[in-house]
């Protein structure tokens, strides 16, 4: 066996073996992250159908224009993500450095729209609270459909801050060239992770935006 | 300290020696395999022990015919077990048609039992021996649980919802009720009674606790009240769909689905009018929430289901 | 191979004794130490919240403590015995040192993610300590809403982000581990030859990370609730407290899985080595692990029978709560007959798993009460169900991580302990239990329920035998912590394999070596092949 890479861990016999433990690694993690976001799924799949007329009422008040335009981003971002992990792969050190933070602009977009959002549904006093007011028989339902678009959407939010986090770790360390044909471990099992949010945003979406709003 | 011990529940309803025959049963199954298992091992333990440090045990791997047998019989046992449990529990959560119906309001930490004839207990029960009595509960704030180790009948007791349980008690006595859902801080203390008469002693009691008005009188009462009559006429005319005998029946809703007009139903509706409201109303009904209390709530329901027994008279 | 004490040789203990070196390590064998020493920790604080619990129940009033502050002493009982001693303990402490160097690896696939989830650990034991501190919790362990999110006024939200906070914990394990045993195995090392603790700690790895994210979420929301009053749980505002039931639930039913799956793995290990004797049926008992793992996130509803669950939904929850008693019992058979034919030793670690096999038995088949619908409705919420946890939990679990400790214990301390004080230990701590417990089953049947601080004076003679159990009980498990500690310092020094075991990690030294084995074994033969020839000598007589 040639001599070991830096990156090349003690406990592992081969850089293979470690390769296929990080990308296992991430799946494992990824398992867990749908059964998280599955348990606000159920609660939510609960009351849409106990509640059907009250949450119709709550996801019309929702921007589905604004939704679409981000949905369309995080697929663009996902798009620019394979593209980094394909030029990390080629080891193709600038295009990978541009693809890593064409996809951190458009997750900032995504973020930043989202936030538009969010000072909207305040400004109308939908967040879910003290502050909420709704004038309809259906009100209590309502504030329910909106806690849940707040917890799920926020801890998408949470998790796309924590992408972007990911993202800039990526990008110093590309800059300062720690990645090569031989090894580019962290940029591939952020891909899984950056792609992983993207599809739970593809359920958040129909789920919130747009199935709901149809009783 | 030894004062009323005993090691067995008395069995006070019709239920309560079906569910020990199984609950023997069980136990003689445990103790069937436990001394199975612990005389192996002993045996075991004695006969093979170790006699000198160069053995070599026999090289068996396993027997795939002692896998199936030691899973298959204890698979027909489990499944023995279950049919016999959920055949008995059918027959637990089905009340007779006959039953007496108490209602109850669980809160903390307390319980209130309204009888059909408008007697009010706290913490006690008075009940006649013989006759099937069903519980219709309800809680003002945490969950609760109805039991009554004597009768073997236990249920949640929820908030914004009713829950029932049924027993039919076979000896006179006094019995136990607990509260076992936890429920705050004196949930140890929420305890009473069951107090189960001969017939004519229960009758005697009946007339002798305060012989106020019976709960669908004090429901007709709150009713007119509240003014339901200035809608829901009685001939159906009016700008809310009749009341009379819709008790049990089927609604149609404006959404399409059709419901059973239930004890629920009709609490759901008084409190939230809009979430199930009939086809062909408008949705003017405005909601009683906080104008009526859950006692009261069980006095409307009682009217409205004796509005039933009036259209089946009538029609005799 | 040698069997002289590896002194001369640095092992993991002695490569650097500086508190960084410790705080700061990799090394899965010292990761292993350090949550033994915080699962002890918890472990004297739960037990300490059990003794003034009994003592309480030594008279039907409630003279001892006031109501307010009972519930807080057995919800926190409940809150630090499950999530941080049962769940932790045989995979943080036993695992973490056996997995990788019973496969023949140097370490885990992430040794910082294995300190981290210590770290963790130690934070969320930090909040909940400081919710019991400031006042502590009164919701019992499972947080019924809407009691937890609106009407206790405790410390609900400390609590809550301490086990939402170890939980994480309890998901990098788990993540930790299936990586590791499926890419790491050593040359030769197929599925089929993996030892059963291995298969017992996949299958419990699998359990943490599909179920702990659920019970998080759930945690999460509850918190939402009391801080926003946003209705989720809450029926006045059109929440459905059963829903919290069903969610908490789906976690805390597989939950009580991963405290028992690795217990069996220890079993398992325990009797084939003191019966010398390759495991009877080794596909069974590595599939019924799967298989207890499967169907065990499927019964969640049985804990709801009398909640005001639909009567279907409650058949089909008793009906698969039957199934999974099934490869529960295949195991025991197939335990037993490992002893037939055998070469029996009764040193102290086959003793525990006497003790396991026994009480796990009697515990089990009380799950068959439980899961039969009608019995249920009778039993449940009383302390019928209290016998029948504590019975699998402290019967077996404990029992279980008693005997692993003491099996290897030579292994991770390089000492080998009293062996009559071991024995002496097992048997005080088997029939202190069952006084303590077996007097439990009847005041259930006979209707004192759960979570009571006063009770009805008849019930109180049952109460006081259960009492004096519970302090021969802590006599029992106070001793190991004796002679286990005294065996560190004047302990014989133990060799490879002081009990002519099979097995990887009795090939190296003990303790062994930071990188586990000088060079990465190659495995040819299937685990517990002790009819054929062993490599090793025969096993010191080593006593006290």
């Amino acid at each position: 066996m040639p001599e070991t890479h830096p990156a090349h861990a003690h406990q592992f016999e081969t850089p293979e073996q470690q390769y296929e433990v990080s990308t296992l690694g991430m799946w494992a993690f990824l398992v867990t992250e749908i059964m998280f976001f599955g348990g606000l799924f159920a609660g939510f799949i609960v009351y849409v159908t106990f509640y059907a007329q009250g949450f119709a009422e709550g996801s019309r008040h929702l921007d589905i224009t604004l939704g679409t335009v981000n949905t369309l981003v995080l697929l663009g971002s996902s798009l620019t993500m394979a593209m980094a992990v394909h030029s990390a792969q080629l080891g193709r050190r600038s295009r990978l450095l541009i693809f890593l933070a064409l996809t951190l602009a458009l997750g900032l977009v995504f973020l930043g729209i989202k936030g538009v959002e969010y000072s909207h549904k305040f400004h109308e006093h939908l967040v879910p609270g003290p502050s909420f007011r709704f004038d309809s028989a259906l009100a209590q339902n309502v504030q329910l459909f909106f806690s849940f678009y707040f917890a799920m959407t926020g801890m998408h939010a949470l998790h796309m801050i924590v992408g972007a986090g990911l993202l800039i770790w990526l990008m110093v360390g590309t800059a300062r060239g720690r990645f090569s044909t031989e090894y580019f471990t962290p940029v591939e099992v952020t891909g899984l992770y950056w792609h992983f949010v993207d599809i739970v945003w593809i359920f958040l979406f129909p789920t919130l935006y747009l199935v709901a709003r149809h009783q | 300290m030894f004062q009323g011990m005993r090691f067995l529940p008395e069995q006070a309803s019709t239920v309560a020696s079906k569910v020990d025959a199984l609950f023997f049963f069980l136990v003689g199954v445990t103790v069937f395999f436990s001394t199975l298992i612990f005389a192996c091992v002993i045996v075991f333990a004695l006969r093979y022990r170790r006699r000198s440090e160069a053995e070599r045990p026999a090289a068996i791997h396993g027997s795939t015919l002692l896998e199936i047998i030691w899973s298959v019989i204890p698979l027909a046992i489990a499944l023995t077990i279950f049919a016999w449990g959920a055949t008995l529990y059918i027959h637990l959560t089905r009340p007779p048609q006959s039953s007496i119906e108490i209602f109850v309001v669980a809160r903390q930490w307390m319980w209130k039992f309204q009888h059909p004839g408008g007697q009010r207990e706290l913490n006690e029960l008075h009940i006649p021996v013989g006759r099937p009595v069903k519980v219709t509960m309800t809680s003002e704030d945490v969950i609760h649980s109805f039991f009554v180790p004597a009768f073997r009948v236990k249920m949640d007791v929820l908030p914004g919802k009713y829950t029932t349980a049924w027993f039919e008690a076979v000896k006179p006595g006094q019995y136990h009720l607990f509260c076992a859902e936890y429920c705050g801080t004196s949930h140890s203390q929420m305890g009473g009674w069951v107090h189960v008469m001969e017939p004519a002693e229960y009758e005697r009691w009946l007339a002798g606790d305060k012989p106020g008005e019976s709960m669908a009188a004090a429901g007709e009462r709150l009713y007119q009240r509240l003014g339901c009559q200035a809608c829901h006429l009685k001939e159906g005319s009016g700008r809310a769909p009749s009341l009379v005998g819709i008790y049990g029946k089927p609604v149609q809703l404006a959404t399409g689905q059709k419901v059973i007009a239930d004890d629920g139903y009709v609490r759901e509706s008084i409190l939230n009018p809009q979430a199930k409201l009939v086809t062909g109303y408008p949705p003017i009904m405005p909601t009683f929430k906080g104008l009526v209390n859950e006692e009261q709530l069980t006095q409307l329901l009682a009217y409205i289901k004796s509005l039933r027994l009036e259209e089946k008279a009538q029609a005799q | 191979m040698s069997t002289e004490p590896a002194a001369e040789h640095p092992n993991y203990l002695t490569v650097s004794h500086t508190v960084r070196s410790w705080l700061l390590t990799r090394d899965h064998k010292r990761i292993a130490l350090l949550y033994l020493i915080s699962i002890s920790g918890f472990f004297i604080l739960g037990g300490i919240l059990a003794g003034l619990i009994r003592l309480e129940l030594l008279t039907p009033q409630g003279d001892l403590l006031l109501s307010e502050n009972y519930n807080k002493v057995f919800t926190l009982h409940g809150v630090i015995m499950i999530f941080f001693f049962l769940i932790p303990s045989i995979p943080a402490v036993l695992g973490n040192f056996l997995v990788p160097i019973m496969i023949g690896a140097r370490d885990l696939a992430f040794p910082k993610i294995n300190l981290l989830s210590w770290y963790i650990y130690t934070l969320g034991g930090i909040f909940t300590i400081v919710a019991a501190v400031t006042g502590g919790v009164d919701t019992g362990w499972t947080f019924y809403t809407p009691y937890s999110s609106i009407y206790a006024n405790t410390n609900v939200v400390l609590t809550a982000v301490g086990v939402f906070i170890s939980g994480f914990s309890s998901i990098l394990t788990g993540l930790n581990f299936i990586v590791t045993i499926h890419k790491m195995r050593a040359p030769g090392l197929t599925w089929m030859r993996l030892p059963l603790f291995i298969w017992a700690h996949y299958a419990t790895s699998i359990i943490m990370l599909l179920g702990t994210p659920v019970v998080a979420i759930t945690i999460l929301l509850v918190g939402l609730e009391r801080a926003l009053h946003i209705g989720i749980f809450d029926p006045a505002l059109g929440g459905d407290p059963l829903l919290f039931q069903h969610l908490f639930w789906f976690y805390s039913h597989p939950a009580v899985y991963i405290m028992i799956l690795p217990g069996m793995g220890v079993i398992s290990e325990l009797i084939t080595c003191f019966s010398r004797k390759r495991i009877f049926g080794y596909q069974f008992v590595a599939a019924s692990s799967l298989a207890i793992a499967a169907v065990g996130f499927l019964v969640w509803g049985h804990h709801m029978f009398v909640s005001s669950q639909s009567v279907y939904a409650g058949m089909i929850f008793s009906f698969l709560s039957f199934l999974v008693a099934i490869p529960s019992a295949v195991k025991v058979f197939n335990w037993t007959a490992t002893m037939y034919k055998g070469s029996i030793s009764l040193r102290t670690p086959m003793l525990y798993a006497f003790g396991f096999i026994g009480l796990f038995t009697i515990g089990g088949l009380t799950g068959l009460f439980l899961s039969a619908l009608a019995v249920d409705v009778h039993v449940t919420d009383t302390y019928f169900v209290v016998a029948h946890f504590h019975y699998i939990m402290v019967g077996g679990a404990i029992m279980a991580y008693m005997g692993g400790l003491h099996f290897w214990w030579p292994k991770i301390t390089g000492r080998m302990f009293s062996e009559v004080w071991g024995r002496i230990a097992a048997i005080v701590l088997f029939v202190g239990f069952n006084l303590t417990f077996f007097p439990q089953f009847i005041l259930g049947f006979l209707g004192m329920p759960r979570r009571y601080h006063m009770y009805p004076p008849e019930f109180q003679v049952l109460n006081v035998l259960s009492t004096a159990g519970a302090s021969i009980l802590g006599l029992g498990y106070l001793l190991p912590a004796f002679y286990l500690l005294w065996s560190l310092w004047f302990g014989a020094k133990a060799g490879n394999n002081p009990w002519g075991a099979a097995g990887l990690e009795w090939e190296t030294p003990s303790p062994p070596p930071v990188e586990n084995f000088e060079r990465t074994p190659v495995v040819t033969e299937e685990a517990y092949a002790y009819d054929k020839p062993q490599p090793h000598a025969v096993p010191e007589a080593s006593r006290a």
